[in-house]
C-alpha cells in the first residue's frame, strides 16, 4: 500500500513574517490585542509555574508552544458564541476579555472563584463576557455536548456557533467519534478544534492514530477537514473564520486540525524530558508562535522591541497582581460543599452541612493535605 | 379521569409537556416516526414535527451528551435510552457531566434534561435487556432518580421530572408497561419528586418497593392478610433524593421491614433503607431488616422467574420478620 502523502498545513505567512498581502480582517489595535493576549498567557504560565513550584497552588497546565492556536481561534469568534474549552486553551478566555484575576481565582480555589473552589485549578468557567463552558477533566466529554448546544441554536434560527477545543489524545475518545458523527448527521453549527500538539501526556501521536491526519477524519464523518499550521495565528484565525462562516451560514461543521507542539510538560507535574525528544523541542522552537507573529506584526509596521517589553511588563503587572490579590482571597465556605449539588437543598444535604458544622466546631478544621497532584 | 396502560400515561405525560413548553424535545433511537420499540412515543413526531420528536444515531454516550449540550443552552431534552441495559457507555456524560455540571461551575450552568429508559425483567430479555441498574446512578449527587409503579403515577413524575431544574433518571418498568391499567387525571398533576407512595396501609410489617416490585409486593400483603399479618406497603417512587424521614416514620409504625427490589443483593437500594433504619431507627426495630431481592449474578434469560423476587418470597420475607 503507497501512504498517502499527508497535505502541508495551510498557512498564511511565512516563517519571516510575510504575509503576501492577505487581510486579516483585524484592525491594527485588534492585531495587537492578540498579540497582548499572547503575551498575558505566557506570563500567566510563568507566574503559575513558579507559584506551584513555591507550593502556593498546587498544579498548572502551561501553555507554551500553542498559544496562537487559541487566540488565533478565539479571534474569530463573538461573543455570543460558545466555546467548550480544554484545559490548554484559557488563551480562549482571555482573548475575549476574562482577567486574569478571574482565572487566578479558580488557580487558587478561593471563595471568589466562579466554581466556589471545588475544582482543581485551570479548570475555568465562565458565562461573561461568553461562555466559555466550565472544563471537565475527562477527555472528549465536552464535544457532544457543544453539538447539542449547536443545535438548541439551530433550533431556535440562531446566528450563532459553538467551538469545541481538544488536543490530539482527545481524537480517540468515544465523545470524539459521537459528536462528529452527531454534527454530520445533524448540520450543526459547531468547529471542532483539535489542537494537535504532538502529546497527550507522554503519548505521541503515533500511539493515537493510524491515519495521515486528524483532519483527514472529517471525510469519513461528511464534514469538512482542514489542515492548518497551528503556529500562524493569522492561519488558524483564517481556518477558524472560514469554518465559522460555514456553520453561521446553515453549511455545518468543520474539524480543524492545528499542527503545534507542546514545548513543555503536560502540566506542572509532568516532567517532559522522560520522553521528548530534545531534536523534536529544537526543530519547532524557531517556529515559536509568540515570535513568528511579532515578525508578521513587525512587516505591517506595528510591532518593535520596545512594545514587547512594554507589554511584557504591562501583562506581567496584571497577572501578579491578580496572583497576589487571589492568594489572600479567602477559602470558599463550608457551606459550598452542600450548595449547587442540586437547585434546591434537598433534606438529607441540609442535615448532613449542618453535621460538617456541627463536626467542625466540635473537633477542630480537619487538615488540608499539601495540594500536591501527581498528574 | 381516563383508564390508561402505564406506558399510555408516559406518552400522555410527553405529550402534555411538549405541548406545554416549545422547549421540549424527545429523542433517541428509534423514538420518531416508529414511535419507539415500546412505542412510548408513538404519534409524537406526527404531532410536533421532526424537529421536536426525532430519531437519532445508535449512540448512547451522543445522546447523552448532546442533550447535556441542549440542556445547558436553554432546551428541555427528554432523551429516551432504549434499554436501560444500553445505558453504559453514557454513564461518563450521566456520572461526570449531567450531574456535576451544575456543581462543578458555581452554579453558572446546569442541565435540566430527563433520561426516560425502561428497566427490569419478565420479559425473557436476557442479560442486556433486563437489568435494574438504580443503584448505580443512586449514589451519584446531583442526579434525581425516579420510578414510576401505577400509570398515574407515570405521568406526574414525568411531567415533574421534565419541569425539574435538574437532571433526573426515568426509570420505567417496563414489565408493568401494559399489564397495569389505572386512572390518569387529565388534567396536568405533576407528583411532586421525593414523596413516597403509601400503597397500602398496614401495621405489622412494612415493605418499601419501588416499581415492578410493588404489584408483587402488594399481592403479597394480600396473601399476608390472609394469614392475619397486617403489611404497610410503601412505594418509594424516587430513590434519589429519598424521603428519608417519611422512610423511617413508616419503619418505625411497624418495627419490622422488608425492602424489595430486583437488582442484585449486594450493595442493592435496600443496604440503604437497611443502614438508614439501622442508623436511626434501631430502637424501634422487633426484627432485622429482611432484604428480598435479584441474586448476585447476571440476570438469567430461561430461569427469569426463579431470579425476579416473586409474591412467595416476599411473602415468605414478610411471615420471617413477623415471626422473628
Amino acid at each position: 500500500m503507497t501512504p498517502i502523502s499527508p497535505p502541508e498545513p495551510f498557512t498564511v505567512t511565512t516563517l519571516e513574517g510575510a504575509a503576501a498581502g492577505h487581510d486579516p480582517g483585524l484592525q491594527p489595535d485588534e492585531l495587537i490585542h492578540a498579540y497582548r493576549t499572547l503575551l498575558t498567557v505566557r506570563a500567566f504560565d510563568e507566574v503559575c509555574m513558579k507559584l506551584q513550584r513555591s507550593g502556593r497552588i498546587g498544579f498548572s497546565i502551561p501553555n507554551r508552544g500553542i498559544e496562537a492556536v487559541s487566540v488565533g481561534a478565539a479571534s474569530a469568534l463573538d461573543k455570543s458564541d460558545w466555546i467548550f474549552p480544554s484545559y490548554r486553551d484559557f488563551g480562549m478566555a482571555l482573548y475575549h476579555g476574562v482577567r486574569p484575576l478571574e482565572m487566578m481565582h479558580n488557580m487558587f480555589g478561593n471563595g471568589a472563584d466562579a466554581a466556589k473552589g471545588r475544582q482543581m485549578s485551570v479548570h475555568f468557567s465562565f458565562v461573561e463576557p461568553l461562555h466559555f463552558v466550565s472544563i471537565s477533566s475527562p477527555i472528549g466529554t465536552h464535544l457532544p455536548q457543544a453539538v447539542g448546544a449547536a443545535r438548541a441554536f439551530q433550533m431556535r434560527g440562531e446566528d450563532r456557533v459553538c467551538l469545541a477545543s481538544f488536543g490530539d489524545g482527545g481524537t480517540s475518545s468515544l465523545g470524539f467519534h459521537s459528536a462528529l458523527n452527531f454534527a454530520g448527521v445533524w448540520r450543526a453549527p459547531v468547529i471542532f478544534l483539535c489542537q494537535n500538539n504532538g502529546w497527550a501526556i507522554s503519548c505521541p501521536s503515533a500511539k493515537q492514530t493510524a491515519s495521515e491526519s486528524y483532519a483527514v477524519k472529517a471525510q469519513a464523518y461528511g464534514i469538512e477537514g482542514v489542515l492548518v499550521e497551528g503556529n500562524d495565528l493569522l492561519a488558524v484565525r483564517e481556518a477558524t473564520r472560514q469554518a465559522v462562516e460555514r456553520a453561521r451560514s446553515g453549511g455545518g461543521a468543520t474539524l480543524i486540525e492545528a499542527r503545534t507542539y507542546r514545548m513543555g510538560g503536560h502540566s506542572t507535574s509532568d516532567d517532559p524530558k522522560r520522553y521528548v525528544p530534545a531534536a523534536e523541542l529544537e526543530a519547532w522552537e524557531c517556529k515559536d508562535p509568540v515570535r513568528w507573529f511579532e515578525r508578521y506584526l513587525a512587516g505591517v509596521e506595528l510591532w518593535d522591541e520596545g512594545l514587547r517589553e512594554r507589554l511584557e511588563a504591562e501583562v506581567m503587572a496584571e497577572v501578579d497582581g491578580a496572583a497576589k490579590e487571589a492568594e489572600q482571597t479567602p477559602a470558599p465556605g463550608l457551606e459550598t460543599i452542600f450548595s449547587d449539588v442540586y437547585r434546591d437543598l434537598p433534606t438529607h444535604l441540609r442535615r448532613q452541612g449542618q453535621e460538617s458544622f456541627e463536626m467542625a466546631q466540635r473537633l477542630g478544621d480537619p487538615a488540608a493535605g499539601d495540594g500536591a497532584f501527581p498528574l | 379521569m381516563t383508564t390508561r396502560t402505564l406506558i399510555q400515561a408516559v406518552n400522555d405525560g410527553l405529550r402534555s409537556a411538549m405541548r406545554a413548553d416549545d422547549s421540549v424535545l424527545v429523542f433517541g433511537e428509534d423514538v420518531g416516526p416508529k414511535g419507539g420499540v415500546f412505542l412510548a412515543t408513538e404519534g409524537l413526531t406526527e404531532e410536533f414535527g421532526e424537529q421536536r420528536c426525532f430519531d437519532t444515531p445508535l449512540s448512547e454516550d451522543g445522546i447523552i451528551g448532546t442533550a447535556v449540550g441542549m440542556a445547558m443552552n436553554g432546551l428541555r431534552p427528554v432523551a429516551e435510552i432504549q434499554f436501560q441495559d444500553f445505558i453504559f457507555p453514557a454513564f461518563d456524560q450521566i456520572v461526570s457531566e449531567a450531574a456535576k455540571l451544575r456543581y462543578r461551575s458555581g452554579g453558572q450552568y446546569s442541565a435540566p434534561m430527563v433520561i426516560r429508559t425502561p428497566y427490569g425483567g419478565g420479559i425473557r430479555g436476557g442479560l442486556y435487556h433486563s437489568q435494574s441498574g438504580e443503584a448505580y446512578f443512586c449514589h451519584t449527587p446531583g442526579l434525581k432518580v425516579v420510578i414510576p409503579s401505577t400509570p398515574a403515577d407515570a405521568k406526574g413524575l414525568l411531567l415533574a421530572a421534565i419541569a425539574d431544574p435538574d437532571p433526573v433518571l426515568f426509570l420505567e418498568p417496563k414489565a408493568l408497561y401494559r399489564t397495569v391499567k389505572g386512572d390518569v387525571p387529565d388534567d396536568d398533576q405533576p407528583v411532586s419528586l421525593s414523596s413516597l407512595r403509601v400503597v397500602r396501609q398496614g401495621s405489622d410489617v412494612t415493605v418499601f418497593c419501588y416499581g415492578a416490585m410493588v404489584p408483587v409486593a402488594s399481592g403479597a400483603a394480600e396473601a399476608a392478610a390472609e394469614k392475619g399479618i397486617s403489611v404497610n406497603v410503601i412505594d418509594l417512587r424516587t430513590l434519589l433524593p429519598l424521603d428519608e424521614e417519611g422512610v423511617l416514620a413508616e419503619a418505625r409504625k411497624t418495627g419490622r421491614v422488608v425492602t424489595v427490589h430486583e437488582a442484585p443483593r449486594f450493595c442493592g437500594y435496600g443496604a440503604e433503607i437497611s443502614a438508614l433504619i439501622a442508623e436511626n431507627a434501631i430502637e424501634y426495630m422487633e426484627a432485622p431488616v429482611r432484604r428480598v431481592a435479584g441474586f448476585d449474578t447476571p440476570f438469567p434469560n430461561t430461569l427469569e422467574h426463579h431470579y425476579i423476587p416473586d409474591q412467595r418470597r416476599v411473602l415468605d420475607a414478610i411471615e420471617e420478620v413477623y415471626n422473628f
